[in-house]
């Protein structure tokens, strides 16, 4: 039992840090966000180079996994820098279900490229329908000869626009809400009958509704077992979370040191707004609700891979129960103590308060992941 | 990182489970896990059985006779003895005074008190707070004149915990009352059978005797009980406060509770269904338990910090803050479990008398929702610690 990093770590911590701290600084970042694309391929090219595209690509494909503590620093440092590049949809979640559910041609297809920062590869999973339900899946893939046709609707695809390969999920057999009979497809972009419209999200990320009208594919553009699809795709989802959870840590501290920062130097009365006893237990109220989001995105990073699927559950829809709460409480007193400044545009505070919005509201929201905990056992005996 | 116990702090868990369930007293362990007060005897009785077994100083160093367990194998003793039942231990003399003497103390003071501790051959309270000092300890009042070879002490101490039980107080105490606030206190101990020390019940709203008025009135207390330096009492205070909150989040016993909870929301019905099947309560009931897991969490954080500058620091407040927010979480939810069950009231059933109602579980609820309102007040009340945080953060 420990928390120490490795010099590695601390060095590739630090590394990420200062370069973000640069390259996303707000007015860079400002730049990317209005950008046509709305992410920085220049940028992009950089992670790769640094090595962070591969932190979830096995060695056999010239990555580094699993590299649990190293993708929860960087993920922390993105959080900080506000990076709205693909890199949970594709670093992460798309590379996690190739790597996963892959065959060895479908692996090498793509995982090199992935590392590389050749391939964008995102999944399209929820639906207008689904919530945050993981399971409800209405899309449907229809055998075809020896390949298949799918068709439906995917929404709010996070990067949809950017990925060269979607992984749509769509079922094969069972009841619209049945976790057995969801099946997995690589679906290039540039597929017949896939239409994706972009757009931005009120964050500043880019996603994207995804229709697939007759889309023809291959058989070999099945990922993963025919209909068995689930249990790869909640634990791909599982790393999602956790990752989410420490992007979350680093916007949090962020929001919380501007504020302290800014009511050191902000004015009223003729002193500094810290000066004032409800402005300071706000900000220790805010602080507590930080460090206990930061605990608990070092227990869903260890356990995001748990064999055990009950402590897997369990640890991870806890963490993102504390994390929703600690995004929603430190994002809106973070707007507060900036008083009339915090609802500009101007300030990092409000771009920080839009992202732990989103993420308060991604991958299942505080509620749904009270209720998962609730559905693992909460009722067995402590 | 990492937040798995190695395999030699897992095969510490067992031995000191095996040993709880070997040595620990049927009917006391029975007592604590159904929230029940254990006798001062039964208290005694426990710190005499860990200290036979060499383990009457959990957080004590060897030289000292204590156990040397890093901060890690003293949580996992601490969460083990909570849950399987077994009485707090006294943290006066273990967390307090103790801690003092060693780091403060002369070596007669060591030899004469530190011993005594262990075996519980002496009772220890804590003299601090005043009438009207509240959260500001620095306030004292009571004074301590040299006169020779001793001190003559007069005035009043308040909220003293099982000061009826003691035989010993540590007391701050005012040597010069021409120094500002925290200088010209200095730290006493006080034999409490010294003639002019007089003590007072204060009864609380469960009606338990648990704090007490301490009188103290041309008390002589020799020299050689001055800890330390004269006027310096205010650092040693201060050191001792840290150690004091390094447990006070209390994860180990509001597991207990958190399971006893379980326990109760299995037996009881809301529309005709267990009311841990009821969604609304469940989910209030899984909000505290995560809120449990991640302090855990922050409190091994902590611990481990610790560990590395070997002082507890500021993050203490968070914990104490934290974990009374729990513990009193928990208290409530059992109350609002069993519903107006709750309300029959004999304060007797916590000393053990047999509820005169069913559910027996349900008698002694009320009694302990009011009582731990104190955990938010006491050891510096949660706003303090919240401006503690806040110098911490904001360095004001």
């Amino acid at each position: 039992m420990h928390f120490n990093l490795t010099a590695e770590q601390q060095l590739l911590s630090d590394t990420v840090g200062r370069f973000l701290a640069k390259a996303y600084a707000f007015e860079a970042r400002h730049k990317i966000v209005k950008s046509p694309e709305g992410w920085s391929r220049e940028i992009w090219a950089q992670l790769a180079e640094m090595g962070l595209l591969a932190l979830q690509v096995p060695e056999a494909h010239g990555g580094m996994a699993p590299a649990v503590v190293e993708t929860l620093l960087t993920m922390t440092a993105l959080g900080k820098a506000l990076v709205v590049e693909p890199y949970l949809a594709s670093a992460v979640l798309g590379t996690a279900l190739v790597r996963d559910l892959g065959t060895p041609a479908q692996a090498e297809a793509l995982l090199p490229a992935l590392a590389a920062g050749e391939k964008i590869v995102v999944p399209a999973h929820g639906e207008r329908g689904s919530r945050h339900d993981l399971s409800r899946v209405a899309t449907a893939a229809a055998r075809d000869g020896k390949g298949w046709v799918l068709r439906g609707r995917k929404s709010v695809v996070i990067h949809g626009q950017a990925a060269d390969v979607l992984v749509v999920s769509a079922r094969t057999a069972g009841a619209v809400d049945a976790a057995a009979g969801i099946s997995l497809f690589l679906v290039p972009r540039d597929s017949k009958g896939l239409t994706v419209t972009g757009y931005r999200t009120f964050d500043n990320q880019r996603a994207a509704e995804v229709v697939l009208d007759g889309v023809a594919l291959p058989g070999d553009a099945l990922l993963g077992p025919e209909g068995g699809a689930f249990p790869g795709l909640s634990a791909a989802f599982d790393l999602g979370l956790a990752a989410i959870c420490a992007e979350a840590v680093g916007s949090l501290q962020a929001a919380l040191d501007t504020t302290i920062e800014y009511t050191k130097t902000r004015k009223q009365f003729g002193v500094p707004i810290a000066k004032f006893q409800a402005l300071q237990h706000r900000m220790a109220d805010m602080l507590i609700h930080v460090e206990q989001a930061r605990s608990m995105s070092f227990l869903a990073a260890m356990k995001a891979a748990s064999a055990d699927a009950g402590e897997r559950r369990r640890a991870v829809s806890a963490a993102k129960v504390v994390v929703g709460q600690a995004c929603r409480f430190v994002g809106q007193q973070a707007v507060q103590l900036h008083g009339g400044m915090g609802v500009t545009d101007e300030l990092a505070v409000s771009h920080h308060f839009k992202r732990l919005m989103a993420i308060e509201l991604s991958l299942g929201d505080t509620e749904h992941h009270l209720e998962q905990f609730v559905a693992a056992g909460a009722g067995r005996p402590a | 990182m990492d937040l798995s116990f190695t395999p030699a702090e897992q095969a510490f868990r067992q031995e000191v489970a095996s040993f709880l369930e070997k040595e620990l007293p049927p009917a006391t362990r029975k007592k604590v896990l159904d929230g029940l007060h254990v006798t001062p005897q039964e208290t005694i009785q426990w710190q005499k059985i860990l200290h036979r077994k060499g383990w009457g100083g959990p957080n004590w160093a060897k030289e000292f006779g204590g156990t040397g367990w890093d901060p890690v194998r003293q949580f996992i003793f601490e969460e083990e003895s909570a849950a399987a039942g077994a009485p707090r231990l006294l943290p006066f003399g273990l967390k307090m005074v103790g801690p003092v003497i060693m780091r403060f103390g002369n070596e007669a003071q060591q030899q004469r008190h530190l011993p005594r501790i262990l075996a519980a051959d002496d009772w220890w309270c804590q003299g601090y707070s005043e009438p009207g000092s509240g959260s500001d300890l620095a306030s004292v009042k009571t004074r301590a004149e040299r006169q020779g070879d001793h001190y003559l002490v007069n005035g009043q101490k308040t909220w003293i915990t099982l000061a009826q039980h003691a035989n010993w107080i540590f007391a701050l105490v005012r040597t010069d009352p021409s120094a500002k606030a925290q200088a010209g206190i200095s730290f006493l101990l006080i034999d409490m059978r010294t003639p002019g020390v007089t003590v007072r019940p204060i009864i609380m709203l469960d009606e338990g005797h648990e704090v007490n008025e301490v009188w103290f009135e041309d008390v002589k207390v020799p020299v050689e009980n001055l800890v330390g330096e004269e006027n310096k009492g205010w650092t040693y205070a201060k050191f001792l406060l840290g150690h004091e909150r390094t447990n006070i989040a209390g994860i180990g016993g509001s597991k207990r509770e958190l399971a006893r909870l379980k326990r109760i929301a299995a037996l009881e019905q809301k529309h005709g269904r267990p009311l841990d099947q009821d969604p609304a309560f469940a989910a209030r009931l899984a909000t505290v338990e995560i809120e449990l897991m991640a302090l855990e969490i922050t409190n091994l954080r902590v611990l481990s910090a610790e560990a590395e500058r070997r002082a507890p620091g500021p993050e203490a407040s968070l914990l104490k803050i934290k974990g009374t927010e729990i513990q009193q979480a928990l208290s409530e939810l059992m109350v609002q479990a069993v519903g107006p069950a709750a309300l029959p009231f004999d304060p007797a059933v916590m000393d053990g008398a047999p509820p005169a109602l069913d559910p027996a579980y349900a008698a002694p609820l009320a009694a302990t929702y009011g009582n731990l309102r104190k955990t938010s007040i006491y050891g510096g009340s949660n706003e303090i610690q919240k401006n503690i945080i806040t110098q911490m953060i904001l360095g004001l």
